[in-house]
């Protein structure tokens, strides 16, 4: 089936656009690899049939929050903050080490070890319990999690409201 | 055929650090916000793999209030972001040092 090829190709994409969002001078072009990663996870989610998921990333993630990056890079402006080098004289040489310490760890597990990611797995995979269809997700956000779902509504408009207060210019600052 | 889990937890994994070494390695406040979408992209995927090797649909709610939380911190972070720059002129974090002790 086709499962594996998209995930290999979605893989390699979604690693690509992650080292560009680290690598990149440009915070523009740091962006641009933030949507690709984004785009390709969310793929990988329609493949795991997590349908609305994937729906709500695209548009929450890749519509508002990078559109909301773009728009403080276009206001902050790119080349004031990326001329200056930054000043990292032993960081990276320790960080490098580490990163290729646990990228080979997690390399060899997976080709390699006998461990188990996902403990006490059901004895087989039933598609139709995780298809991620709007109804299926409702059910248990409205019943089970109705709790969590306010807090967040109440999150949400907490944080709307901290942001314009945050960004509210005042014109004569005392 | 389809993909073991074990495989999505190896790719969640590896994403995450990637976004955990952008969060070290950048000084620039925007791009460090970036990594941590990165990385919390990362824990939505292993929540989505697990719920599906688990067969629970549970996965994909958590991953819903994940998005919510995110989207809201991004929000709040960005206008602090704003704000910082528009008294210092800067987006670097290692010239925010007036609580230095």
């Amino acid at each position: 089936m086709a499962e594996p090829i998209i995930f290999v190709l979605m893989a390699l994409a979604a690693i690509a656009g992650a080292v560009t969002v680290v690598v990149a001078r440009n915070p523009v072009y740091s962006a641009m690899g933030l949507l690709g990663a984004l785009f390709s996870v969310a793929v990988l989610y329609v493949v795991q049939l997590a349908h609305l998921v994937a729906a709500v990333q695209v548009i929450v993630y890749a519509g508002a929050v990078l559109t909301l990056f773009l728009f403080v890079i276009m206001l902050i402006g790119v080349d004031k903050s990326e001329t200056r080098d930054e000043k990292l004289p032993f960081q990276r040489a320790v960080v490098g080490g580490i990163a290729g310490v646990v990228i080979l760890l997690v390399g060899a597990l997976t080709l390699f070890g006998d461990f188990v990611w996902v403990p006490a797995a059901a004895p087989a995979l039933n598609p139709d319990a995780t298809n991620g269809t709007v109804q299926a997700i409702a059910e248990p956000m409205f019943t089970d999690w109705v709790l969590a779902f306010e807090a967040t509504a109440l999150l949400l408009t907490i944080a709307a409201a901290g942001a314009i207060a945050l960004a509210h210019h005042r014109r004569s600052p005392t | 055929m389809i993909v073991d889990a074990g495989w999505y937890m190896a790719l969640a994994s590896v994403l995450f650090f990637i976004g955990a070494i952008g969060l070290l390695l950048r000084r620039n406040a925007l791009v460090m916000f970036m990594s941590i979408e990165l990385m919390l992209n990362a824990v939505n995927l292993t929540l989505i793999s697990a719920g599906r090797a688990l067969n629970d649909i549970n996965g994909q709610v958590a991953v819903f209030f994940i998005l919510v939380v995110a989207a809201a911190e991004v929000v709040v972070g960005l206008a602090i972001i704003v704000a910082i720059f528009r008294r210092r002129a800067t987006a670097s974090v290692d010239e925010l040092n007036e609580l230095r002790g």
